[in-house]
């Protein structure tokens, strides 16, 4: 035997290489359900490569910023022209779907529905891959010293990139979403069919586990489900860019994924996930309509000057809430159940319809929140300046009711000229010719012991008349 | 009767320098998780695999290429997140094999490395598959034209490569 093995010298040790090898496997293979360790040569091979390759990240940085930040600046002033209109148009955008985002927070509250915030993310670079196309994973520059963990999601600004695979310590790896071993819960946004996403051995990307009965078509957005305890729920993955009938019964829906994959730069890493249940209102003063369009005027109408000795005589608002006349105006300072009344701090501002810019209902107030107002070219022309507010009361029948009195929640009525009553004082009445709908909720306390404070509506003067 | 393609007079056997043969490694395998960040069609091409050929074909020792080998794909095998050992199996053998070829038939020539390098991808891609699949079960998928396709892409590259190689080797 010894002499066997003298003779084949070369190929027993062949053999004995392979063996430890295949053995070092089948270990692996068998503890690979519950193995969260790293391995040394792990940690060895990713220590001896990855500084090679931050290096020459940062020399490819700094020779990149030397030249586009100090050298390569042409049609860098068209392109902060073009960035600045997209940040208006991007910043009526959020005010509008803030206004969405509200209401659903407040429907989520109802049904007691509890939901992830992203409550922190950690940029870090791209440095390398694992150079396999086995292995669709890539390394980045930042690791448990950062505060990098296992299973955090990464993204880019476009879509989910992976996850989380290995941390060391100041690199990690992440296995990207197109890797044959990573799967990610998701929704198909329209259907709102549930399934998985699974890379495929050519790196593309495809939901599994949808039946094949199901209509689903191309172009629907594929967003992430949350199932996965991983990647809160509505990140964009991608877009559906074909079906097939897969094996199974069950359907093969190729996703192109909104992320470009295979040129990845910078991403940011989850940190930080909040499970909490939605706080109505908690946007509320974060981004306001008036403070948008306020910054798009040429010149906003300077607060009416007040009398000392009349604002003394006025009695005292309890809480600003703001209220939107029909023309447009915003009266942020005014509050529903003193409708009408002259407030110093009342701030007018007007409103500019901007293209694309999709108005709210008119009048509209949401507690809590400044409003949209509605554009004054799609409203119809002012009425009688000297109009006061009417109250429909609970029968439908109108009555004039000082706005003082009137009940939150309720709509107020445009004047007509059978109801309306002159205000006892000399200043102009406020205009009111749209229906408005006062929340109960944000309305200061109108208390019935407090009628005899404010017996007559309080006018409010409306400057641009 | 042991039947050589060329005279043991022809076969020259060469060795390196530690330096180079620690970063000569190293660097084919920085290139290869750096490059496909940039270019990812650089995917398809395993400059640690032609490493392993080069210096295996050129030390003409068949242990030194299978020890070769075995570390090469093992440290290839730490920078993915699959199982270790699935590129070390597989170039282990090929080591072992190219300086079993380097031992029999010339193969400094354009020609010969070329062949050689086709011949050497497509087994090691063959051994990967089995073991990636038999015994790991990962879902990995045989593409005769892409194997093909990269297959001769590589020994283009490996063409160059031990061109610019051929230049760090000492004779022993």
């Amino acid at each position: 035997m010894e002499n066997l093995i003298t003779r084949h010298r070369n190929v027993s040790i062949l053999v004995a290489v392979l063996f430890a090898q295949v053995l070092g496997l089948a270990v692996q293979v068998k503890r690979s359900a519950n193995a969260e360790d790293t391995r040394l040569i792990r940690i060895w091979a990713v220590s001896a490569v990855t500084p090679f390759e931050k290096a020459v990240i940062w020399m490819q940085q700094g020779t990149g910023g030397m030249w586009h930040n100090y050298v390569y600046l042409r049609g860098v002033r068209a392109e902060n022209r073009e960035l600045k209109q997209e940040i208006e148009r991007m910043r009526l955008e959020q005010v509008r779907l803030s206004e969405d985002a509200e209401q659903a927070r407040r429907l989520q509250l109802l049904l007691g529905f509890k939901e992830k915030f992203i409550s922190k993310t950690l940029a870090a670079q791209v440095i390398g891959s694992s150079g396999s196309e086995q292995s669709r994973s890539v390394y980045i520059d930042k690791g448990s010293k950062d505060g990098i963990e296992p299973d955090q999601a990464v993204l880019t600004a476009d879509g989910v990139v992976g996850k989380v695979l290995h941390v060391y310590g100041s690199t990690s790896l992440v296995l990207l979403i197109n890797d044959q071993s990573s799967g990610v819960g998701v929704i198909l946004e329209r259907s709102r069919l549930q399934g998985v996403l699974r890379g495929t051995p050519l790196g593309g990307v495809a939901v599994e586990r949808v039946m094949n009965d199901e209509s689903v078509q191309p172009g629907e957005r594929v967003i992430t489900s949350g199932g996965d305890q991983i990647f809160p729920k509505g990140l964009t993955i991608g877009t559906v860019s074909g079906v097939k009938a897969g094996a199974d019964s069950f359907l093969n829906i190729i996703v192109k994924p909104a992320a470009n994959l295979s040129k990845l730069e910078e991403v940011l890493v989850v940190t930080g996930v909040e499970t909490k249940l939605p706080v109505p209102g908690e946007m509320a003063g974060r981004v306001r309509a008036v403070d948008v369009l306020s910054q798009r005027l040429p010149s906003v109408p300077d607060k009416p000057v007040v009398d000392p000795k009349k604002a003394a005589a006025t009695p005292a608002v309890p809480a600003k809430t703001p209220v939107v006349t029909p023309r447009g105006t915003v009266f942020e300072g005014a509050t529903p159940g003193t409708l009408g009344t002259p407030n110093g701090a009342a701030k007018p501002a007007t409103f500019n319809p901007l293209p694309g810019m999709k108005p709210a209902g008119p009048g509209v107030t949401v507690p809590g929140k400044t409003l949209l107002a509605q554009p004054e070219a799609l409203l119809p022309k002012t009425p009688p300046a000297n109009a006061n507010l009417n109250v429909k009361n609970s029968a439908g029948a109108p009555e004039t009711t000082p706005p003082s009195q009137v009940p939150v929640g309720d709509v107020l009525k445009p004047a007509t000229a059978a109801t309306t009553t002159a205000a006892p004082g000399s200043v102009k009445p406020a205009v009111v010719q749209k229906p408005a709908v006062v929340p109960r909720s944000s309305a200061p306390a109108a208390k019935p012991e407090d009628k005899s404070a404010k017996p007559e509506p309080a006018p409010v003067e409306d400057k641009r008349q | 009767m042991q039947i050589l393609y060329t005279s043991q007079e022809q076969v020259e056997v060469y060795r390196f320098n530690l330096p180079v043969a620690v970063l000569v490694p190293l660097i084919a395998l920085f290139l290869q998780g750096f490059i496909p960040l940039r270019f990812p069609f650089f995917a398809m091409f395993d400059l640690p695999l032609l490493v392993v050929i080069f210096f295996a074909v050129a030390r003409r020792s068949q242990v030194a290429g299978l020890i070769t080998g075995a570390l090469i794909g093992l440290l290839q095998d730490s920078l993915t997140h699959q199982p270790i050992g699935i590129y070390g199996i597989a170039k282990t053998v090929v080591g072992y094999g190219a300086s079993s070829l380097g031992v029999r038939i010339d193969v400094e020539n354009v020609g010969a490395r070329f062949l050689g390098t086709v011949f050497f991808y497509l087994v090691h891609e063959v051994i990967y598959f089995v073991v990636a699949r038999g015994m790991v079960s990962l879902s990995v998928q045989w593409n005769w034209a892409h194997e093909f396709v990269a297959a001769v892409a590589n020994a283009g590259v490996a063409v160059v490569l031990f061109a610019v190689l051929d230049r760090l080797k000492q004779r022993a």
